[in-house]
């Protein structure tokens, strides 16, 4: 299958700025990427080269078999882009607006109302949908992006941080309404929100200073988690000393960490390698016959990975091309 | 081209739907009855013309044609809906033109509206109308090439005070380019012909021509081509200044 977009090297300079140092990757249709990386890394940068609104200084991005610098208009065609802070004219309302689009994607008469509706539909901008777009809220006015993206269903849908501005119930509708169109499209968004992530993606790249630092499933990217399998334990009145000892003695565990806290003691365990400890703890508490209060596996915390990763700390997975 | 249309119908609703339609068309009819009557002695003159009318109009547009274009792309680049308008499934060349259409549409309402004059002149005399018509015709090239020169300019910028000032500065240049403030700054080095090139820029001497009925094809195929020209300098510097 030929790969929805394919960006080669992808490079772009700003004099002597250079907001994009080297981008490769592919993607396919049924594919949700999610581009990750600190402020200022090249993801929006790469995003607008990608839908054509910037020339690129070097490599190439074809989209839909078809090369942005060629064929532009067929490349434009095909995409539905939420360009960063999600602008629009402020003067219309979002029928007019969303007209407007649809008139410039080529659509008139019913079937031009129809998609209108559709999209705002979608996006439930029916409360707002004859108010100036001014002076909507920031979440309105991100949905009327969005609309503004999906409005000739496109095959392929760039967006721009599309959750920022939401409120936690809009922004599950939006991750709904992305999962929703994630079969049969291939989708790029950019966000900072790791659990984003975890939440709509198949696939994460994490870009830093215009490289490619990792690309991967979410699944892979927790997997380099520093404590990833680390285990919480709470025993109700134990010894703390003793039971710190008996801990640390089993052969997959790497450190534990003590906290008292009143009558319980709290144990952060730490596994060798990552491996999954919980059950040699659990036959532990059995045979010590400690009174469990509470044990779980800690979840991953993606930012921690992020950091890692974005400031060059230990082992840097390599890239997959 | 449909998208062109689009876009320019959305510009022309822009210009309706905010308060600048209305201040722009009420100062403009106004200052062309100041412009008229006072400054151009239309009743004293005694003559049935509409030449005190006219006569005024290249000073009139210089600052009011730069404050009708320099919103056109300032604007877009500071909200951000450049992009937007710039990843849509359309040739630039169709924004360019559709904007500056819209905008020239709108200066021809404005200029409609002084239709007023044109019926009392001739309720007071005699006027030969197709001097008149002929005049209309130049006065709206004229504006056109005001609109090209400040869409151009208004790309350059977000700061749509930045954009009025410098497409007034322009126009003003070009406006004078065949009187001695402009040509005495070339006539001590630059050869003869380019001097007389630069004179012959002047949009007051092609304009002069028309209003004075003299319809030749040389002064609309001046302004046409200069429209076109500064129309192509908007998509350049665009081009050039999209990621700024």
């Amino acid at each position: 299958m030929e790969a929805m977009i394919d960006v080669q090297n992808l490079r772009k300079t700003f004099g002597s700025f250079v907001a994009v140092s080297d981008i490769t990757f592919k993607l396919n249709r049924g594919e949700v990427l999610g581009f990750l990386g600190p402020n200022g890394a090249g993801k929006s940068t790469a995003m607008k080269m990608i839908t054509g609104f910037l020339t690129p200084s070097g490599g190439k991005v074809v989209v839909n078999g078809h090369d942005v610098t060629e064929e532009p208009l067929k490349v434009k065609s095909a995409i539905g882009y939420l360009p960063e802070g999600a602008p629009a004219y402020g003067d219309m309302t979002p029928k007019s607006f969303l007209e407007f689009i649809a008139e410039i994607r080529g659509f008139s008469g019913d079937e031009k109302r129809k998609r209108v509706q559709e999209a705002a539909a979608k996006t439930h901008l029916e409360a707002v949908f004859h108010k100036p777009i001014e002076t909507l809220s920031k979440g309105f006015k991100r949905r009327v992006g969005l609309a503004q993206a999906i409005l000739h269903d496109p095959e392929i849908l760039v967006l721009d941080e599309p959750t920022d501005g939401l409120d936690p119930n809009q922004k599950h509708e939006v991750r709904a309404l992305l999962k929703e169109m994630a079969k049969d499209k291939a989708i790029v968004i950019s966000t900072h929100i790791l659990e984003e992530v975890d939440a709509v993606c198949t696939r994460a790249i994490i870009i830093s200073q215009g490289k490619i630092l990792f690309d991967g499933s979410p699944g892979e990217l927790e997997a380099m988690a520093p404590e990833r399998n680390a285990v919480m334990l709470t025993l109700e009145g134990a010894d703390a000393g003793s039971a710190t000892s008996k801990l640390e003695r089993l052969a997959s565990v790497k450190n534990v960490i003590t906290h008292k806290q009143g009558d319980d003691v709290r144990y952060h365990i730490v596994p060798k390698d990552g491996k999954s400890i919980i059950k040699d703890i659990a036959h532990l508490a059995k045979d010590e016959n400690w009174t469990v209060d509470e044990m779980h596996v800690e979840p991953v915390r993606l930012d921690e990975v992020f950091r890692m990763v974005t400031t060059g700390g230990e082992s840097v997975k390599e890239v997959r091309t | 081209m449909n998208a062109m249309i689009s876009i320019c119908k959305r510009e022309l609703g822009n210009y309706f739907g905010t308060p600048v339609a209305y201040v722009f068309m009420v100062i403009f009819l106004a200052l062309t009855g100041v412009f008229t009557f006072y400054i151009g002695g239309f009743f004293e003159r005694g003559q049935a013309d509409l030449r005190p009318f006219f006569i005024y109009q290249p000073w009139l547009y210089l600052f009011l044609i730069p404050a009708l274009s320099m919103r056109l792309w300032a604007e877009e680049r500071k909200s951000g809906s450049l992009e937007l308008l710039l990843t849509l499934p359309t040739p630039l060349i169709s924004a360019v033109v559709g904007k500056f259409l819209a905008a020239w549409i709108f200066t021809a309402i404005a200029l409609l509206f002084t239709f007023p004059m044109w019926i009392t002149v001739n309720y007071l005399g005699d006027p030969d109308n197709a001097v008149i018509f002929a005049s209309y015709v130049g006065s709206l090239l004229m504006a056109g090439a005001y609109l090209a020169v400040g869409s151009a300019i208004s790309a350059i910028t977000k700061n749509q005070v930045i954009a009025f000032v410098i497409a007034v500065v322009v126009c003003f240049l070009f406006i004078l380019a065949g009187f001695p403030v402009v040509t005495n700054f070339f006539t001590d080095w630059a050869p003869q012909a380019l001097v007389n090139a630069i004179a012959s820029l002047s949009f007051l001497t092609h304009f002069n021509n028309i209003e004075k009925g003299i319809f030749d094809f040389r002064d609309i195929f001046y302004f046409a081509s200069f429209i076109a020209f500064w129309l192509y300098v908007n998509v350049v510097v665009i081009e050039m200044k999209k990621a700024d």
